[in-house]
């Protein structure tokens, strides 16, 4: 990698859409609508659960409000990408599968140390965990590995597999940037943070300072009934589509710093049951035996 | 006889479970040989992190045959006994044989088990090992795991090699069969892949297919012949595949790296074991940061490299030079290898500085020039899994920048954090639950805060003289660091931070070593604070949190101690005998409980202090028991109290889960207030029980620990009502020194065949019995009763007037002793009774058959236990 440009960051992505493309993924454009992490993705989260095989590739973007640090932070955005591969069944060379992804992008396995470190999974919010690792390079977290265990409380048979990039991270490794907005976004000039450093500048005084908080809580109370009248049409997508908006709303509360500890409880609850009940209704929708 | 190998090959087993992994599987080894009768000369267990390894040796071929005899029903027994009998042991009616038994003929089975070949008795006992392992978590992955019932293992299983002699051994469990070959080093022994049958369908029209199938790769196969072979196979794959020599490498090596930089390691076992858990062919290498980091405190430092990167931190060593020069001379970079050395690194080989070591460099304006105590460097040590083909470059350099964004988080929370002065960082507290039924940490601070104040203010000899100012305002800073960032990031910092913060600030230097070291003790090894005003702090928060969970209802069951209350307990005890402060456990528990009470009150919880409106006098009242108010229709809330409630004004708390509102405030009539509410009520007096006794238990086990002999504990403990622990510990001292003494050993003696005595008349007068403990006892004035002084209706023998006569001389001394807390001179005093009641043994006799000498004589026996039982219960020590 030191020989020839390193790849830009949305030649990243597309090395990887090439590569997991070819390994017979269906290769998805990112969900519409604002989440936590690429795991909250339908072609993650509710593809998980029953028997079909699946396998998909997407990159994410990911909302995190309060790590949103007015730009000023080179490492922490409250919007980011994540590059999700989901494979199931898990298959046996997931491993190897993996490790040459790496390759594909840049990063020579002889030249650098590469490492699985214990780190298990677990998100109470989808009632889910898996066993796993977080991949290291030369020290740094690049990639969260986990086998699934259970989704929304529900045993994973089969398990699958999910790989998920931390893709800024990664280019500012692949490329030798020590801030994100300094990383060479397209190859052919533009950075970055040409394209999101207002964007983290303005969402951070919004989430942190400015979005109505009244509103919010409607929201989410609006999001946590609309749920539930999907729950009770039996449409369990667009029931998990208000749960999501419901995490985020509960989020956005959070960053605004409206939600007591003693509440936080308690509205995380609420969305757990209301993502739990959407893979519940999943499974009976299709006719799945727990 | 031949020696037996077992690998069980997967995906990376965590670091943490591999020591347990190697117990767990020589013990299931073993007891599978066990339960066939065979026993391994020898048995090694290794682990890297991607196998566990199992070498036995001298293992016979088979397993002896055994022949077992059965006896089964009489000749003449009905056919269904004998067909049943048949069955049972697996033999037909033919194969029984008659015998003799006591003259009856009886059916005989002779049971011939041959030996079995030990292959078939592994090839079983593997699968059964792999079954039953317990991995403290363990997982399901692949087709398989359509079922639940799928093999599980702690990542998932992919090869079993298990070779007796040169022979496999054929096993498979869940698809997986076991053969001769493993893999070596996950990249270092891997092979371009070839084949073109893993590709997907998909790529075949894909113009890059070419160009990508370059980029495969699998993982180099290794064949294993026997035992003796597969390490040294296993070691040119570069595999280490003993975690021992592993953990060698990374010790001796990081060592090495530091010093030969004119460094010392910060040496730290559990990284080390740790490392060798992450990789099979250690490399440790060496790694610069900017010392501009170095303004953030060196314990944030090294957490941050331990912790977050498993890197091992230097120091300079002592006196030597150091400073500002290092940036300048280090470059941009880090230390890069020799070109000669680059591929060929050896494990453990090490990446020599191109530049000078900074001990060498002159320091510009170092302000620890010349310091005697070791300084952290600006270097650290981390442990590659490979030997790079370029000797380690990209990876020092990668690492570099990862610990240097690690610490600009650092570097940014210490900044930030400073900007807010620990009182403004302490309002947050009130956002921090400590425990649903003891409020927020806000709550518990400003308990604390009143408790360290009063504790502070105690008058009395031989207490520590602390500023009660400086005790509260220590008392009130001492949590605040839990709101700030780097606490968030490092809650194992939490207290030290504040005491940086606080020095920061230009507090008092007493009151920043008490918000550093207000938690300790912590451990049984970590130090007991001395100054005045941490001990004080530090016990006013242990005991606030103790009396807080005792009077919720929740003290410690079992194991269960999930609020550390055990430790807290060691900890207020430990406090106590370090700075020898004397104030009875009761009385610190009673001010510790009207701490709580005042808080309580001044809060808008639903919480309300009970007490009987019969006994409510204005600004004081009493409470006798929890009982009583559940009798008493006359009750009142009151409001807070401006003193310190003395003895015998005690109260009880009530918390009203329902709220006060919603029954109307100021309500006076218990039966609308208990309509369908439940009210829990803790009592003082039931609480500060189960307290002392707590803190008792924690004392024995202590001193147990400590060597002290636990049934002289005991002894002292069953006295009761001594909460002193250094008046208490004063005297199972003096206890112990007297006990082995001749004097002690005979008068013990004595006591023992009094008290044998005594026991077998319990039943007949039980009016002598009162001796077995409780209040009488207690303080010592058990002997003064006056039925053991009634004249004596007949003329005593010599040795029972010897008797009494140093029962009177003794009885005063031993008490004034012991109100003196002169133990020594109690015990001094009882041993002037040894002779008398030896010669009292020898020449009287006890059992008289005149009923009125019996009696007076057990009075008399009686009368000495009492006099021993002022210093301890005697019945409780061995020997």
């Amino acid at each position: 990698m030191s020989d020839k440009k390193p790849l830009s960051f949305q030649q990243i992505i597309l090395k990887l859409h090439e590569y997991w493309g070819n390994q017979g993924c269906a290769i998805l454009q990112p969900y519409d609508m604002e989440m936590g992490a690429g795991t909250f993705h339908t072609a993650t989260t509710l593809r998980a659960l029953g028997p079909d095989p699946w396998k998909a590739a997407f990159a994410q973007p990911c909302r995190r409000p309060t790590d949103g640090r007015y730009g000023e932070n080179p490492n922490r955005l409250q919007h980011y990408y994540q590059y999700q591969v989901i494979l199931k069944p898990s298959p046996p060379d997931i491993q190897q599968l993996y490790l040459d992804s790496l390759s594909v992008i840049g990063i020579d396995p002889m030249l650098h140390d590469i490492r699985f470190v214990e780190d298990d999974w677990e998100s109470p919010t989808l009632g889910a965990w898996g066993l796993g690792w977080e991949v290291w390079c030369d020290g740094m977290e690049v990639t969260q590995f986990t086998y699934f265990q259970q989704m929304g409380g529900f045993d994973c048979k089969p398990v699958s597999g999910e790989l998920t990039y931390g893709l800024e991270r990664l280019a500012m490794y692949i490329q030798g940037v020590d801030s994100i907005y300094d990383l060479d976004y397209n190859g052919a000039g533009m950075t970055y943070g040409d394209i999101f450093l207002d964007n983290e500048k303005q969402m951070s005084e919004w989430n942190f300072e400015v979005a109505n908080t009244d509103t919010l809580l409607e929201l989410f109370n609006k999001a946590a009934a609309e749920c539930e009248n999907c729950l009770d049409r039996k449409l369990p997508i667009p029931a998990y589509e208000q749960a999501i908006k419901s995490s985020h709303v509960f989020n956005l509360l959070q960053a605004r710093g409206v939600i007591s500890v003693q509440e936080r409880a308690s509205y995380m609850g609420r969305v757990r049951d209301l993502a739990k009940g959407s893979c519940e209704a999943h499974m009976v929708k299709n006719g799945w035996a727990a | 006889m031949t020696d037996f190998l077992l690998e069980l090959l997967s995906e990376e087993i965590p670091a943490r479970m591999q020591a347990k992994a190697r117990i767990d599987l020589e013990r299931l080894f073993t007891e599978q040989l066990a339960a066939a009768g065979l026993k391994a000369g020898t048995i090694t267990v290794y682990s890297t992190p991607r196998r566990l390894a199992l070498i036995a040796t001298d293992l016979p071929a088979e397993t002896e045959a055994v022949s077992e005899e059965a006896k089964g029903p009489p000749e003449g027994a009905p056919d269904q006994a004998i067909d049943g009998f048949c069955r049972k042991n697996g033999v037909t009616r033919e194969q029984l044989e008659v015998r003799d038994v006591k003259g009856r003929p009886t059916w005989f089975a002779v049971i011939n088990k041959p030996g079995r070949a030990t292959r078939d008795v592994l090839a079983e006992a593997i699968p059964a090992i792999i079954k039953t392992f317990p991995w403290p978590k363990s997982m399901r992955w692949g087709d398989a795991s359509i079922s639940t019932e799928s093999l599980r293992w702690v990542r998932p299983l992919s090869g079993i090699v298990a070779i007796l002699g040169d022979d496999l051994v054929p096993c498979e469990i869940d698809g997986i069969e076991s053969g001769y070959e493993t893999v070596g080093h996950r990249f270092q022994h891997s092979v371009p892949l070839v084949s073109s049958e893993v590709e997907r369908p998909a790529a075949e029209s894909d113009p890059n297919v070419s160009r990508l199938r370059s980029t495969r790769t699998e993982p180099g196969r290794i064949t294993i012949g026997n035992a003796a072979d597969y390490a040294e196979k296993l070691r040119a794959c570069h595999v280490i595949v003993d975690h021992e020599e592993r953990q060698n490498i990374i010790r001796d090596g990081a060592a090495k790296a530091a010093s030969d930089a004119g460094l010392d390691l910060v040496e730290d076992e559990g990284l080390v074991i740790e490392n060798a858990g992450l990789t099979e062919w250690p490399v440790p290498l060496l790694g610069s940061f900017d010392p501009a980091f170095l303004d953030v405190p060196e314990e944030v430092i090294q957490l941050t490299a331990r912790v977050n990167q498993k890197y091992f931190v230097c120091k300079y060593p002592p006196n030597a030079q150091h400073g500002e020069g290092d940036r300048a001379q280090r470059g941009g970079h880090g230390f890069a290898s020799e070109p000669g050395s680059v591929g060929q690194a050896a494990p453990g080989s090490l990446l020599r500085p191109t530049t000078p070591p900074p001990s060498a460099v002159p320091a510009a304006t170092s302000p620890s020039l010349g310091d005697r105590e070791e300084k952290l460097a600006p270097y650290f040590v981390c442990t590659a899994n490979i030997a790079a083909s370029d000797g380690g470059k990209a990876i020092i350099a990668g690492n570099e920048k990862v610990l240097a964004a690690r610490l600009s988080d650092a570097k940014f929370f210490w900044e930030l954090d400073q900007k807010t002065k620990l009182e403004d960082h302490a309002k947050k507290l009130g956002n921090i639950v400590f425990h649903e039924k003891l409020g927020t940490v806000a709550d518990k601070v400003e308990r604390v805060a009143r408790l360290a104040e009063w504790l502070a203010s105690l008058e009395g000899t031989g207490l520590l003289r602390a500023n009660p100012e400086q005790t509260k305002q220590a008392a009130r800073l001492c949590k605040a660091d839990l709101v700030t960032e780097m606490v968030g990031e490092f809650p194992e910092l939490q207290g030290l931070m504040g005491g940086y913060y606080a020095e920061k600030q230009g507090l008092p230097v007493e009151v920043s070593h008490a918000i550093r070291d207000h938690y300790k003790p912590v451990g049984q090894g970590d130090d007991v604070p001395t100054d005045p005003v941490t001990v004080w702090v530090s016990l006013a928060d242990k005991l606030d949190t103790l009396v807080g969970f005792f009077a919720a209802g929740m003290s410690p069951t079992g194991s269960k101690d999930p609020f550390a209350l055990r430790r807290a307990a060691l900890g207020i005890i430990r406090l106590l005998q370090s700075a020898s402060i004397n104030v009875p456990l009761n009385e610190l528990i009673k001010f510790a409980w009207f701490s709580h009470a005042t808080t309580l009150m001044n809060s808008n919880e639903p919480v309300v202090l009970l007490v009987p409106m019969s006994n409510f006098t204005g600004g004081d009242f009493s409470l006798r028991s929890a009982g009583d108010l559940k009798l008493d229709m006359n009750w009142k809330m009151i409001h807070l109290l401006s003193h310190i409630p003395q003895n015998g004004e005690f109260h009880s708390i009530a918390w009203l889960p329902g709220g006060v509102n919603e029954v109307g405030k100021g309500q006076t009539d218990y039966g609308k207030f208990s309509d369908g509410i439940d009210i829990e009520l803790y009592s003082f007096a039931e609480v500060s029980e189960s307290l002392l006794e707590f803190f008792a238990d924690r004392l024995k086990v202590q001193q147990r620990e400590a060597g002290v002999r636990h049934d002289l504990i005991d002894a002292v403990f069953a006295l009761g009502g001594e909460d002193d622990l250094v008046r208490l510990l004063a005297r199972v001292k003096a206890l112990q020194a007297f006990v082995e003494t001749t004097d002690g050993e005979n008068l013990l003696a004595g006591y023992k065949r009094a008290s044998n005595i005594l026991k077998k008349e319990d039943a007949g007068a039980p009016h002598l019995m009162r001796s077995s403990g409780g209040e009488e006892l207690a303080s010592g004035q058990g002997s003064a009763s006056s039925a053991e002084h009634k004249p004596l209706s007949y003329t005593p023998e010599k040795a029972e007037q010897a008797l009494i006569d140093a029962l009177d001389a003794a009885q005063p001394r031993v008490t004034a002793a012991i109100e003196a807390e002169q133990f020594e001179t109690a015990m001094t005093a009882l041993a002037a009774l040894r002779a008398p009641i030896d010669q009292f043994f020898e020449d009287v006799t006890v059992n008289d058959d005149d009923e009125a000498k019996r009696e007076a004589r057990l009075a008399l026996l009686a009368r000495f236990r009492n006099a021993v039982h002022q210093v301890a219960d005697f019945s409780k020590i061995e020997g």
